[in-house]
């Protein structure tokens, strides 16, 4: 039984599409068979991330609009190959996405995975909507800020309302994931307290990913931080939230850098 | 404090008599929020446009309006403290006896109040004017509660409540932990900048006395 996940999150920025790869290649490498979805029509980013944008032909407008059969348009990922992904259309907007044809997509894509997780855009609108339509559990991305905690208060107001299940009358999961996380601000009280976000937002925590330069790094080289530096704490704090996706009970920890020696000496910037 | 403004047909005459009244005490308006009162306007769709460009034309602050019919065209523009409410007049209608013998199917919940058993979350308004609100949850920074009788929160309340929506001046609010926005009775409100910076974060009632709202803390 595949399992539809949309990553959201109302703001922009807040590591939807990082965290989108990072998520499906860690379960891609405990041997599921997983897509990732990039929802985010005419604002194309999950390709890059994945180091898949030299390979891209069909995308979802054209599958959607029936210009190209499904399989045409998944790309198989050269290093994991039970990961797959689905990208955007960078040249159309988000009025190309019909209802309809985002439910066939969705359902064929059900039949040959056991993971399709979807990518959402930013905002409330259309795209966002469309993305979250036919999901069975979110993953709410959230920076420990109040802008992020305001916005992703409103998408979870839309997850319990504008989603298939939710007209069903069922419960769509819901589960927090804290990006963007630094031990040493949120220690000088600069940022919101893990509590503090977990309280407003009162849905169960999935991880605390930690600010890493790791993270960035492995974006801009197109590998998902727990394919490319799978040790790195951020790596590490993606697989375990990939575990509790699977429905492992794991204590959530702040994952702490590790440093080398030299790192610890001169790792330390002056501070001015 | 909140002042309540009821144009009355002609709205031509009305303004002019709210410029006379203007001229009398120039600063009376300033800074004051107003909401507008349309119940008294015809049904037939009045000259809103008009009437709004006089207003701001006096220097008169509008921030919500009550009574206007749902049908109205112009009253989007700004926020509106009442804009998906259509508010009853303030009349209190004598029980009629006779109704209880057609027994219209009134549920439990229609009688004693709305229960919602979940946070409203930001964006979200819950609107039930037959009666007490109480939310099992918290009230989201950018949620709103409005509630013809009471509103109680079983939790952290950061939205905006409108209580006694219905122009009932006994209505109250209780919330385990005060961070609103906004808190209103019977179309007096206070703002959190007007609030009482002891009575944050702590369990707090707010209640009318007289024309003027006073909070204090339950514990």
């Amino acid at each position: 039984m595949a399992t539809v996940l949309v990553v959201t999150s109302g703001k922009g920025g807040v590591g939807k599409t990082t965290s989108t790869a990072a998520l499906g290649a860690a379960l891609a490498q405990s041997g599921q068979n997983v897509v990732v979805v990039d929802f985010d029509v005419g604002l194309r980013n999950l390709d890059l991330v994945m180091g898949a944008e030299r390979r891209v032909v069909f995308d979802l407008i054209n599958v959607v609009q029936g210009d190209a059969k499904l399989p045409q348009a998944l790309i198989r990922d050269k290093r994991i190959d039970t990961l797959s992904l689905l990208p955007a259309s960078q040249t159309r907007d988000k009025d190309a996405l019909t209802a309809e044809g985002v439910e066939r997509v969705i359902s064929e894509l059900r039949e040959k995975f056991d993971w399709v997780i979807c990518d959402s855009p930013a905002g409330i609108e259309r795209g966002a909507v469309l993305a979250m339509r036919h999901a069975d559990a979110a993953v709410v991305v959230t920076n420990p800020e109040v802008s992020s905690v305001r916005d992703s208060d409103r998408i979870i107001g839309l997850l319990d309302s504008k989603t298939a299940k939710a007209e069903r009358g069922e419960r769509i999961d819901k589960h927090l994931l804290l990006t963007r996380y630094d031990p040493v601000r949120a220690g000088r009280g600069e940022m919101l307290n893990t509590d503090d976000v977990l309280e407003i937002l009162s849905i169960p925590l999935l991880g605390i990913i930690p600010e890493s330069e790791d993270v960035l790094r492995s974006s801009n080289i197109g590998t998902p931080v727990t394919m490319g530096n799978p040790t790195s704490a951020a790596a590490r704090a993606y697989f375990e939230a990939a575990r509790r996706l699977k429905g492992e009970t794991l204590v959530v920890t702040v994952p702490a850098e590790r440093r080398s020696l030299m790192g610890r000496l001169f790792g330390r910037r002056a501070v001015a | 404090m909140a002042l309540v403004l009821a144009p009355e047909p002609p709205v031509e005459g009305w303004l002019n008599a709210l410029e006379a009244q203007i001229a009398r005490s120039p600063s009376f308006f300033d800074g004051r929020p107003v909401v507008l009162d349309l119940a008294a306007l015809p049904r037939e769709q009045p000259d809103i446009a008009g009437l709004l460009k006089g207003l701001s034309a006096r220097g008169v602050r509008i921030i919500g309006t009550e009574g206007a019919h749902p049908s109205w065209q112009g009253l989007e523009a700004w926020a509106p403290l009442h804009a998906n409410s259509t508010r009853p007049p303030r009349v209190v209608e004598v029980p009629d006896e006779r109704r209880s013998v057609s027994p219209a199917p009134i549920t439990q919940q229609e009688t004693n109040g709305l229960l919602i058993d979940h946070p409203v979350r930001s964006g979200q308004s819950v609107v039930f004017d037959k009666g007490d609100v109480t939310i099992v949850g918290s009230v989201a920074s950018g949620a709103e509660v409005m509630a013809g009788g009471s509103i109680h929160v079983y939790g952290a309340l950061r939205g905006r409540a409108i209580a006694g929506l219905t122009g009932n001046n006994r209505a109250r609010i209780f919330c385990r932990k005060l961070e609103a926005e906004l808190l209103a009775i019977d179309g007096v409100y206070q703002t959190a900048d007007d609030m009482n910076a002891t009575l944050r974060g702590r369990p707090v009632q707010a209640w009318l006395l007289g024309a003027a709202m006073t909070l204090a803390t339950l514990d």
